[in-house]
């Protein structure tokens, strides 16, 4: 398995705060999606042979929890909160804005493989709605005005990033 | 009557200028003295105060925190566990967010004379996948607090050792069950697990005894230490003792987060005065009091009863805004305190939609291992959602009303009652707009904000 040498120290590291190998699945599933961007089946039998698992699981957990994906995604991942309070103060029209800037429909990558937007369920920050995670960062009250500058960030930052 | 003024304990420092999250700051405020002073007494004694203090758990279902305590199984010479749930996924609920990113140490202060008191060596907290900020806050505040030795091997001098840890979840609502969570901190798929026997308390973590407890839970178990049972116990009312939190979201002019002593502030003073009403030119509508499973209540009905006051039986008679939000209260009307989410709904939300949005939370998060629920969920997110893109029908309602009946008390977790109790409810409370709703549609304009 091809991972940054930090992502391998903090593997053996979040393995010792457990009684028991299984216990660290997620930590390591969450490790190694931060480094490569996604589980490939790769993925599942390495970290199947590192917890003293069967693949399959590994995989039944892959396939459980929203958060992991079996595919490459946008560089940025963006999740509009669809649930009722944010939904109450517009949650759906953000989410179709977005849409339209990237022209692209929810979980599906962007042309220019810039962005996946994706509509997840409540993000505890109901009070703040229509809220909006970007990658790591909570947008809060976004507005179709907020809708317009975060697309720019991205875009102008994606404009900024050397060519590969 | 005015609301009261609010009463922040855990919320003391919550927005506070230059408060900061760092152990300096906390120990500039008195940070980490009420541990000290707890790891002096004997653990049955801090014991003794929870339970004399009254507190209710905060996580949803309020069940007395000193009685779970006792509950625990200490004769099996098994390791006891504590896990801090920090899962943060009711729907309304957002209240443990600001605890977590802004005062983490009062948390791990609350846990730690939890764990004392416990005789507990090993703690996880486990915070959803989706605050990564939120994980890493508090691996650090974790690293400080163990580099002074307020965490880890013989703390403090006292030969008592006990570590924590943080743990990620990832984006599954059924992991905030404390069952459902304690399999999924095994590694595994966050499938309820079936009581009896699997009671945390004696076959939880690892079939070790177990203690769940909310993140606010065990901060106001810091304050109980600190304040003393009997003290804390006169805060609030009797029976709903300690402060709450509220989180107001919807259709207010200031949502946000308000605590109050329990049980002395009413829904009205909380809406209107607290939250300044409502949006201007609307009217409230409807009110969720609870976190999106607890019971829908309707602007205008009555609820009327006997209830207790002192030792005699008196008479209410209330309206929505006249309901003090306590436990007591909230469950005597037919609904639930719950995790203290309130989420607001004025004259401009259609029922039917609003609960075509909560079905299809309850559809995408139920785990599957029940029939009735994975498919009962399933079937309601699908009749309210073709009620409203698809062709609505006049039987849909006792459709509805059949497939939620067929739920509640037939599964492994609570979440059968929490995904069947929006749409029992919403139907007898609003069973007109939905028997109408086939031939409202025909004239409608589309719904200028769309929920569904
Ligand atoms: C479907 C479901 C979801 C739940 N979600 C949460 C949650 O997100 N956070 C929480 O603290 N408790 C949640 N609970 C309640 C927990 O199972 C448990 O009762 C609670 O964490 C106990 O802590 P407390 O006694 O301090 O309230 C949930 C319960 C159910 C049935
Ligand atoms: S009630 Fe629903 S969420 Fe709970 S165990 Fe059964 S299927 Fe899973
Ligand atoms: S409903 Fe969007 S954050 Fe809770």
């Amino acid at each position: 398995m091809n991972l940054k040498p930090a992502t391998f120290q903090q593997i053996d590291e979040v393995i010792t705060h457990y009684p028991v190998k299984r216990s660290a699945l997620l930590p390591l599933l969450h490790l190694v999606q931060e480094d490569v961007g996604w589980i490939s089946t790769e993925a599942i039998e390495w970290i199947a042979q590192k917890l003293e698992l069967q693949p399959i699981n590994v995989y039944e957990v892959v396939t459980f929890y929203p958060m992991f994906r079996q595919k490459p995604i946008g560089r940025r991942h963006i999740k509009v909160c669809r649930t009722l309070s944010c939904a109450l103060t517009g949650g759906y029209q953000v989410c179709a804005q977005f849409q339209q800037e990237f022209g692209c429909k929810t979980g599906e990558v962007s042309a220019d493989g810039e962005v996946t937007i994706d509509f997840v369920e409540c993000l505890a920050s109901c009070g703040t709605g229509p809220v909006v995670l970007i990658d790591d960062d909570l947008h809060e009250k976004v507005d179709a005005a907020k809708v317009k500058a975060l697309s720019d960030q991205i875009r102008t930052a994606a404009s900024r990033r050397p060519a590969p | 009557m005015p609301a009261p003024v609010q009463r922040r304990l855990i919320f003391a420092h919550i927005d506070e200028p230059g408060y900061t999250p760092d152990l300096p700051c906390y120990l500039r405020h008195g940070g980490y003295a009420v541990m000290k002073q707890a790891f002096t007494r004997p653990p049955a004694e801090l014991m003794d105060e929870v339970k004399k203090s009254g507190l209710r758990g905060r996580g949803g279902a309020g069940f007395s925190c000193g009685l779970k305590w006792t509950l625990v199984d200490r004769k099996s010479g098994k390791p006891i566990y504590l896990i801090v749930n920090a899962d943060e996924s009711e729907p309304g609920t957002f209240k443990d967010r600001y605890i977590m990113h802004q005062d983490p140490h009062q948390l791990i202060e609350g846990t730690m004379i939890s764990c004392f008191a416990n005789n507990v060596k090993q703690a996880y907290i486990y915070i959803r996948g989706e605050m990564p900020h939120g994980a890493r806050i508090l691996e650090k505040a974790i690293q400080e607090a163990r580099d002074a030795n307020f965490v880890g091997q013989n703390i403090l001098g006292t030969n008592y050792s006990c570590d924590i840890f943080v743990h990620r979840g990832a984006g599954a609502y059924i992991c905030g069950e404390e069952t459902g969570l304690i399999e999924s901190l095994e590694g595994k798929r966050a499938n309820p697990r079936i009581k009896p026997p699997y009671f945390p308390a004696v076959l939880g973590l690892y079939q070790c005894p177990t203690i769940v407890n909310n993140v606010e839970t065990l901060c106001h178990v810091k304050h109980i230490a600190d304040l003393g049972g009997e003290t804390y116990a006169k805060i609030g009312t009797p029976n709903n003792t300690g402060t709450r939190i509220f989180c107001v979201s919807g259709h207010v002019q200031r949502p946000g987060y308000y605590e109050f002593e329990a049980g002395k502030i009413t829904m009205g003073q909380l809406l209107n005065e607290v939250c300044g009403g409502p949006l201007p030119g609307r009217k409230f509508k409807a009110v969720i009091p609870g976190g999106s499973s607890a019971k829908v209540m309707r602007f205008g009905e009555r609820y009327k009863g006997k209830r207790k006051v002192g030792h005699e039986m008196v008479d209410y008679d209330w309206g929505v805004e006249d309901v003090p939000l306590d436990f007591d209260s909230l469950g005597m009307i037919g609904t639930m305190g719950g995790s203290g989410g309130v989420i607001v709904m004025d004259d401009t939300v259609n029922m039917v939609e609003a609960l075509a949005n909560i079905n299809a939370f309850y559809s995408h998060e139920s785990c599957g291992q029940c029939t009735p629920c994975r498919e009962g969920s399933l079937w309601m997110k699908k009749i309210t959602t073709r009620m409203v893109h698809g062709t609505a029908r006049a039987e849909d309602a006792a459709l509805l009303k059949n497939v939620a009946d067929q739920i509640p008390g037939r599964t492994i977790c609570a979440f059968g009652e929490a995904c069947s109790w929006p749409t029992q409810s919403f139907l007898a409370k609003f069973g007109d707009e939905f028997a109408g709703y086939a031939e409202a549609k025909k004239t409608a304009q589309p719904a200028a904000t769309p929920l569904i």
